[in-house]
């Protein structure tokens, strides 16, 4: 059975005009996201994009963008309760040192 | 995503690992590291050559780190390793300088002649350490630079795990030092045939999964941590027996704890078949499966407990649904924005189940 998270909620989005065509999007897609055909990419499965933000950050012709970011409810609750920003350092819990 | 205070592992720390390398020795490592079987010759130094088999050690280290213990600590010197015998024309692989990956990459590589280049993630997973940006386009330049990898292989290629990506820009460490970069697949017992292709990954490759066994490996670790603040629980509930009319026993214990290994393990196992999206609901709904089913068993239902029951009602369910929220961040499909919006909806609802719940079950002990 597929995993699927929560509907219409991803910030995920691709502009036609500036994309070049050079699939490296869907080679660095954990989840499938996106398909290249005619020397274009589209968005098959926004749903199924989860912000890691591979592929914004590896667009040569910068036509993606997505608010990335981990998808951790004990680091957004940290980061609410301690007023800063969230982050999944959580295995550093029992001190490194 | 943002790590800007590295807890205490800072350069110059206690854990810190760079020795300064001499000129002979590419990249330091212990004489009584097992896995190291001997060194090879490069025009830039000599580089340690590794076993492609585990031993007891490595087994034995990496049950340890699923059960959470020296977890930030089991890493290895970033820097160049061999794998086989390796020339100047052999591919290159990048990974992280956690030992768990590490080894989990090395068992894959039997056979193979191949460069190992090793980034210091601070002993963070690949997929971690990018989303930290650990594993990035900064650390990668510099780690070229630093083995002097383009006196040692004569072509301009490596080959990253496909799930570096979130942090590394691929065109600017091209720009940067004139080596390109190919995503590998996802999973390292891909490589072989990913190596033997010509650099093709399926798609199978290329996709993340997240099976039973991935998901239970995963639980130990939630369940200790539970397991730890829940000794703070039980103290209170021994404290509390002191001047309870109703003493907390034996069935509290098991209730309790039942919640726990709902929220940590069973939901986690179970994730693609409960019904629902968000794991603080699936969380609840197992809960209060637990829950009804233990009250039940224990005849907490009767007129008498009654009060205690449903009180247990309100509080168990939403200690599953907590835990199980928190698995978001083990899992390996949740959005940021998609959490954001889950946490929005059920923190509160928990909270104020909880307090509800724990009321109910204070009055019914203290006054039975």
């Amino acid at each position: 059975m597929k995993l699927r998270y929560l509907r219409n909620v991803a910030t995920l989005r691709l502009s036609a005009e500036r994309c070049i065509g050079c699939g490296r999007c869907t080679e660095v897609c954990p989840h499938r996201v996106f398909d290249v055909s005619e020397k274009r990419a589209r968005i098959v499965d926004r749903d199924g994009c989860m912000e890691c933000g591979a592929c914004a950050k590896n667009c040569p012709a910068n036509a993606i963008t997505v608010s990335a970011g981990v998808g951790c409810a004990a680091a957004l609750i940290k980061g609410w309760l301690s007023g800063s920003k969230p982050s999944c350092d959580c295995s550093c819990d029992e001190g490194c040192c | 995503m943002s790590n800007e205070k590295p807890c205490c592992c800072s350069a110059g720390g206690c854990c810190s690992t760079e020795p300064t390398e001499s000129a002979e020795l590419i990249t330091p490592y212990d004489k009584d590291d097992r896995w190291v079987t001997g060194e090879i010759q490069t025009p830039r130094g000599s580089v340690p050559v590794v076993s492609t088999k585990l031993g007891f050690t490595d087994v034995l280290g990496a049950w340890k780190v699923r059960w959470g213990i020296g977890r930030m600590s089991y890493r290895i010197n970033p820097g160049l390793y061999a794998i086989g015998k390796p020339d100047h024309a052999s591919p290159v692989l990048v990974s992280a300088n956690y030992k768990l990956t590490f080894d989990a990459l090395r068992k894959e590589l039997s056979g193979l002649d191949c460069w190992v280049l090793i980034l210091d993630t601070k002993g963070i997973n690949v997929w971690c350490a990018a989303g930290k940006g650990t594993f990035g386009t900064d650390e990668l330049v510099y780690r070229i630079s630093r083995t002097g990898l383009s006196e040692v292989v004569s072509h301009r290629r490596l080959v990253l795990p496909q799930l570096g990506a979130p942090g590394v820009r691929a065109h600017e460490v091209t720009k940067q030092t004139g080596f390109s970069v190919i995503y590998g697949p996802v999973r390292a017992k891909d490589i072989k045939a990913f190596l033997a292709s010509g650099c093709r990954a399926t798609e199978e490759m290329r996709t993340v999964k997240f099976t039973a066994w991935n998901r239970l490996v995963l639980t130990p670790v939630e369940f200790v941590a539970a397991a730890k603040t829940s000794m703070a629980v039980f103290g209170v509930m021994f404290l509390l027996n002191l001047f309870a009319a109703r003493p907390f026993g034996l069935a509290d214990f098991i209730a309790y704890t039942g919640a726990v290994v709902t929220g940590t393990v069973i939901a986690p196992l179970l994730l693609p078949v409960i019904p629902g999206r968000a794991f603080a609901w699936k969380g609840w709904l197992l809960g209060l499966l637990w829950t009804l089913g233990f009250a039940w068993y224990s005849g907490w239902f009767a007129s008498g407990p009654l009060p205690l029951a449903i009180g247990y009602l309100f509080a168990l369910p939403s200690l599953s649904a907590y835990l199980a929220m928190n698995f978001t961040g083990s899992s390996t499909y949740t959005s940021l924005s998609g959490v954001i919006k889950e946490t929005r909806t059920a923190v509160p609802l928990i909270a104020l189940s909880s307090i509800v719940g724990i009321v109910l079950v204070l009055i019914a002990s203290l006054r039975a």
